[in-house]
């Protein structure tokens, strides 16, 4: 871990905490999916570190916006997961009253503007929020969190190229995860990175190891001043691992070897930062076991508020299509 | 002594412009964002060089600066997607797609994201935006710069789209458009922007209801059913009807989502005879999704089989005399008519 400055405590132990939570949610989503609950769902599980070390410079009226795999986006911006469990089995308690599900969960009270289930969509969307604030003459910041397979769509270069020329204040982070589905990064992706590209658009591109939250922490911080200070945009290419297949039912070792997971688990990124807080003395073994006891406790209730809740009212089928319309 | 009102007649741009200026001064969350919409991009010396490709957007720039009236680069995706998220968030956006045919390199951002967020995130999220789009044959523009293309917005839950027919349905339902909370389509028909103006609009602000038919002849023999441009070419065809003693009755849809179904259901009772007149490639057509609604809900007050008057399918010729057989006219309409009349 790179680091210079030593974070405050409360930090650190927020962005543990949040990272358990992501990891707790989604395992236990996983076992609701298994169970028949919801058809199918793309775990996050492995990349928490990508938008906690983001979010967390983020105010609620910052806007994030997501992808299919979404999950650890919604949390780590601090969406209640109680909502976000009964979204995911379509009970009209959730977020999106339960009309989104697991790829389109949203909060705009929250700031995050919605997962989006069509590779690379949201990303004109977002350098659209992020021209409201400068049009507005806020310093609010727009992120957009998309993965390596969205860098090859049409999209993110006009959008890249909007940001670039009206210096926008938003922040593209591609959560590379190595895979499009099965499809590698290498074979995908032409030239040496993502975070090249930038080169193009007038704006830097920084690749960063998305396995450790520290450094995503300093990188980010830096991307949200520069936005926040009329400055421009920044990419952000963390390099992360998708650690379950693509939707949960597909079995990466169909495109992977056990030893390239052996590699990236190696290096996990709740392990990691866990060491760190051992090693520098922020908490004790028992106290972050007790954060653990709290993710699991959370997840579970969030579990009961779920499976209790009830399912939308068929007059819902026809609601919300049109503000008006007559 | 009352003096008699002064007709004010404006062209079809300028009514647009009008409406687009005076929505721009009452709320500053309005912006506008397009193709060469100012020109030049802001060049020193240059400022508002084209106003946009058809004029309708001269003179914002200088008015309301360039953060508020943006020439986005060549890149509809993109910008279009911007308008999204700025209305997503606070802004009301009014975005120009220059021709409709450009739909394809964005259509993902209105069919995906504009129209259905709302009901993706459970109505939590307002979607206040604004596309225009150029339309129609007759200009000599050949396959890609002609079309007219309703029935694919339409199509889509959680689009509005409307079609003005003259410049004060041009002005009104612009201002409604920029004023819904829903994402309005707005269909401009080139060969209407070329027309000497002609009718009253009034200088100050007013909305035409999103959703709304309006008669603009009243007739008793046969209903003639008109969207934009072919509201005036069934207005030609009433007038030489009228010369052979036939009263046809003249609906200018404006609105396509919402339809007025009850403006088209009460005419065609009364006249029991129809004629729909789309510019719109034929199949899966408006004309032919009014042709069912009329035969479902007034088969019993027919005279006559619904008749629908559109072009062949074909793409857009370029050559001019080709594109004369494309494009719908008042004497494919005054034969029409004939055919449910006798």
């Amino acid at each position: 871990m790179t680091t210079a400055t030593r974070l405050d405590t409360e930090t650190l132990l927020w962005m543990y905490q949040t990272m358990l939570t992501i990891r707790r949610f989604e395992e236990q989503a996983r076992r609701e999916a298994d169970a028949g609950k919801l058809r199918g769902m793309h775990s996050a599980v492995g990349q928490e570190a990508v938008p906690t070390g983001v979010c967390v410079h983020l105010r609620d009226g910052d806007y994030i916006f997501g992808t299919h795999r979404s999950h650890h986006h919604c949390i780590a911006k601090g969406l209640d997961i109680n909502l976000m469990m009964a979204e995911l089995l379509g009970k009209a308690t959730g977020t999106n009253k339960g009309k989104g599900g697991t790829m389109h969960i949203a909060d705009i009270n929250k700031g995050m503007l919605g997962a989006n289930g069509i590779v690379g969509s949201n990303i004109p969307v977002a350098t659209g929020a992020a021209l409201r604030a400068q049009v507005e003459g806020t310093d609010l910041v727009s992120v957009v969190f998309f993965g390596d397979g969205a860098a090859n769509q049409g999209v993110l270069h006009e959008s890249m190229n909007l940001a670039g020329i009206w210096k926008l204040p938003i922040i593209f982070v591609c959560e590379n995860n190595r895979y499009a589905q099965s499809t590698p990064v290498e074979y995908a992706v032409a030239g040496e990175s993502v975070a090249d590209r930038a080169a193009g658009y007038n704006m830097p591109g920084i690749a960063v190891d998305g396995m450790s939250v520290l450094d995503v922490y300093e990188v980010a911080g830096e991307a949200v001043r520069r936005a926040r200070a009329g400055e421009g945009p920044t990419l952000i290419e963390a390099l992360t691992y998708r650690y379950m297949g693509h939707f949960g039912a597909d079995n990466p070792l169909m495109y992977r070897t056990e030893a390239e997971e052996a590699e990236f688990k190696a290096r996990d990124c709740n392990e990691q930062i866990k060491a760190y807080l051992l090693e520098n003395g922020v908490a004790t073994e028992d106290e972050l076991e007790a954060m653990d006891r709290r993710a699991l406790d959370e997840v579970a209730e969030a579990t009961r508020f779920a499976n209790e809740s009830p399912f939308p009212e068929p007059s819902e089928l026809m609601t919300d299509v049109y503000v008006s319309y007559n | 002594m009352v003096a008699e009102a002064a007709v004010r007649e404006i062209s079809y741009i300028q009514a647009f412009n009008e409406a687009l200026t005076a929505e721009m001064h009452r709320d500053p969350t309005v912006i506008v964002m397009g193709e060469d919409v100012a020109g030049a991009g802001g060049r020193e010396g240059f400022e508002d060089a084209w106003g946009g490709v058809m004029r309708l957007t001269k003179g914002l720039y200088p008015e309301f600066g360039p953060s508020r009236v943006r020439d986005t680069p060549i890149s509809e995706a993109g910008f279009i997607g911007a308008g999204v998220g700025a209305a997503a968030t606070g802004l009301r956006p009014v975005v120009e797609l220059m021709y409709v045919g450009f739909y394809g390199v964005c259509a993902d951002q209105i069919t995906n994201n504009a129209a259905k967020m709302h009901y993706m995130f459970g109505g939590k999220v307002k979607i206040p935006l604004t596309i225009f789009a150029g339309t129609g044959a007759g200009t000599n523009s050949a396959a890609q710069h002609s079309e007219t293309l309703y029935s694919l917005f339409v199509h889509f839950p959680g689009l509005k789209c409307v079609v003005p027919s003259d410049p004060y349905t041009a002005k009104g339902l612009l201002i409604s458009a920029i004023r819904d909370d829903d994402p309005v389509i707005v269909f401009n028909n080139r060969q209407l922007m070329g027309l000497r103006p002609e009718g009253h609009v009034p200088e100050e602000s007013y909305e035409i209801p999103i959703g709304k038919a309006r008669t603009v002849i009243e007739g008793s023999d046969v209903t003639l059913v008109g969207i934009g441009y072919t509201t005036y070419i069934c207005r030609l065809a009433a007038a030489d009807l009228e010369a052979e003693g036939y009263s046809a009755e003249v609906i200018d849809l404006m609105s396509l989502s919402p339809m007025d179904d009850e403006a088209i259901l009460s005419s065609v009772e009364k006249t029991r005879k129809v004629v729909i007149v789309d510019e719109d490639y034929p199949r899966c057509s408006m004309a032919g999704d009014i042709s069912a609604l009329v035969a479902e809900q007034a088969f019993d007050y027919l005279d006559a089989p619904p008749r629908r008057v559109t072009p062949p399918h074909t793409s857009v010729p370029y050559s001019r005399p080709l594109e004369a057989l494309y494009v719908p006219n008042k004497d494919d309409v005054v034969a029409a008519a004939h055919e449910v009349l006798e």
